[in-house]
């Protein structure tokens, strides 16, 4: 237990999320015991308004937990500073950036800013680990371009990049595929897996592609209205676990091919 | 840096620029003085008294003042755009002119109304700017207070805005009970005027100018984190409360104190910020920064060498120049580039 405990970015004991008011308590899921491994890509799955939002929303300290336990590097995470929580955790997020005027290398050098000094000049490391990102992501052509020249799915890429040159163990991204095209889909998916293997970071994604996710992640987290499970994606599906996410009028989940059909 | 020596040509022109219209703001104005005699005047020694006085203590504490309020006026312009993400923001959207006109609204309006008290105040320069950084400072006071207590900055420019209308109503009910004498030293007052300042004023001027300049140096890599939008800011590890408070700080000393000595200058803080990014086509605020400043500077210093209308004897309002000077350049620059760079 103390070996794999170790490898543990993220864990959480008998988490309960929601939004709290001055008058009341509004509860959205609770008893979510997830562990987060050092070098897996986990995908987080779950109907519209079950959560997703709030879970991820509370595990990068937007908003506060009701309950339970939130641990990041073995410490609780309401300990963490902001500058410290930007060394340990990057995002992407769902909302566009403010300014667009920024040139991509520009854009993915503002990752760095937890490490720079402070008026943000970047030093030799700085600029060879954006660089680096801006390798490992495929968008060299791209780095002199201006960021409203860039289709979604290139820009998702550089938004990915920028996530990676803040050099964090874990990134965590919301719906990193919404808007795009099928193939970029895949495309964005697999260069998180990619980027797995090869950087040993943990990478978690919250997403609406199931079948994509059970064929490309180590790790799924499925979010029902009763219950957070998480598992490998063929354990997962073993227990009949995706059955459960959606009313059965309209679709099923067929085991065989790993995806789901449209009930005739 | 690479990044900075790309512009390192723009800005030598732009310096060059600035001293050149520095120079013509000093040697223009409604008494001609041959060149000669202007050097002359500067390093102390021309032969003429009265062209040394105008020189020394009238044209250049005006030219300084005009380089203050350009530069301050832009820098605190485009410390708004950026916070409020909104390219409508001037200096003026946290209402601190709006708080400045109410002081001295009180001051030269309220004198009927209250008598007494305000009746037997003499109305000098000093009591004016007194009351208009007065007036400045309780607003900034009230929107420190709310922005350090909501979450949203989108919330501080409608509260902005509110205090505006609030003081505006406050002047037209003060305007209504006044006198006509009284109303006219109000309007004055709302033409902006660059060349009352004695270099005592001038030098009081320039210690605060500078802290608020200071507090902007400091803001320049918050303000281009924020440049992502305030979640990703905050995943950055930037303090989003502090960043904001420095930057409506900074904003603050400058309008406020500029509004204090000058009167209510408009366009500037709106108009430098697009222009220089236009024309230097970046949204780093390390380069933005100086940038404005050279840019305001030099803006001011044209308009006002406009507004004397050379070798005539009158002056005109500033405030209606650099809106009728500079609106055109900034719709030219517009429809020229097509495009809005923000």
């Amino acid at each position: 237990m103390k070996e794999t405990n170790q490898h543990i970015i993220l864990k959480t004991e008998n988490l309960s999320i929601g939004y709290k008011t001055k008058k009341e308590e509004t509860t959205i899921a609770t008893n979510i015991n997830i562990a987060l491994k050092k070098g897996e890509l986990i995908g987080l799955v779950g109907g519209n308004g079950i959560g997703k939002s709030t879970l991820l929303r509370t595990l990068t300290q937007v908003q506060p937990k009701l309950s339970g336990a939130l641990y990041l590097n073995e410490k609780p995470l309401e300990d963490y500073a902001n500058m410290d929580l930007a060394k340990a955790m990057s995002l992407v997020l769902t909302e566009t950036i403010a300014s667009k005027n920024l040139s991509v290398f520009e854009l993915v050098a503002l990752g760095r800013q937890p490490y720079t000094n402070w008026v943000g000049n970047l030093s030799e490391e700085d600029i060879s680990e954006v660089n680096r990102a801006i390798t490992q992501t495929n968008i060299e052509n791209l780095k002199h371009k201006k960021c409203f020249e860039l289709s979604d799915g290139q820009l998702q890429k550089v938004m990915i990049a920028r996530a990676l040159a803040q050099d964090t163990d874990l990134i965590i991204l919301d719906e990193p595929t919404t808007h795009l095209d099928m193939y970029h889909k895949v495309y964005i998916l697999k260069l998180l897996q990619k980027l797995v293997k090869e950087t040993g970071k943990t990478i978690l994604f919250s997403s609406h592609e199931i079948d994509l996710a059970i064929q490309l992640c180590d790790t799924m987290i499925v979010m029902t209205k009763t219950e957070v499970t998480s598992d490998s994606p063929c354990h997962l599906i073993q227990q009949g676990t995706f059955n459960t996410l959606f009313p059965e009028d309209l679709i099923t989940f067929d085991a065989t091919t790993g995806s789901f059909r449209v009930k005739k | 840096m690479s990044e900075t020596n790309t512009y390192k040509g723009s800005f030598i022109l732009l310096i060059l620029t600035l001293v050149v219209c520095f120079f013509a703001n000093i040697s223009l104005g409604s008494v001609s003085i041959p060149l000669k005699e202007i050097f002359n005047s500067l390093v102390g020694a021309s032969s003429n008294a009265s062209w040394q006085y105008i020189i020394v203590d009238y044209r250049l504490p005006k030219a300084v003042t005009a380089i203050l309020v350009g530069s301050g006026l832009g820098i605190s312009g485009l410390l708004m755009q950026t916070l409020f993400r909104n390219p409508l923001a001037g200096p003026f959207v946290l209402g601190i002119t709006s708080g400045a006109s109410l002081g001295v609204a009180l001051v030269i309006l309220g004198g009927g109304l209250f008598g007494g008290i305000f009746a037997s105040l003499l109305i000098s320069k000093w009591t004016i700017v007194i009351a208009a950084s007065l007036g400045s400072f309780l607003v900034l006071l009230a929107v420190l207070i709310v922005s350090s207590r909501v979450k949203d900055t989108m919330a501080i420019l409608i509260i902005g805005l509110m205090f505006g209308s609030i003081t505006s109503a406050v002047v037209s009910v003060l305007s209504y009970f006044s006198s006509a004498e009284q109303l006219q030293q109000y309007i004055f007052w709302g033409f902006g005027s660059l060349g009352n300042l004695s270099w005592n004023e001038v030098f009081i001027f320039f210690v605060i100018y500078c802290f608020g300049i200071l507090l902007s140096i400091l803001a320049i890599k918050g303000l281009n984190t924020l440049l992502l939008g305030e979640n990703y800011a905050k995943s950055l590890g930037l303090n989003i409360k502090r960043s904001r408070i420095i930057i409506i700080l900074a904003t603050s000393l400058l309008a406020g104190t500029i509004t204090a000595f000058t009167g209510p200058i408009a366009f500037i803080g709106l108009a430098v910020p697009h222009l220089t990014r236009q024309i230097f086509n970046t949204s780093n605020h390390k380069i933005l920064l100086p940038a404005v400043f050279l840019f305001g500077a030099i803006v001011m210093l044209i308009c006002d060498s406009i507004a004397q209308l050379p070798t005539s004897d009158y002056t005109l309002p500033i405030n209606a120049i650099t809106s009728l000077i500079g609106a055109p350049v900034v719709i030219w620059l517009l429809v020229r580039k097509r495009k809005m760079v923000f």
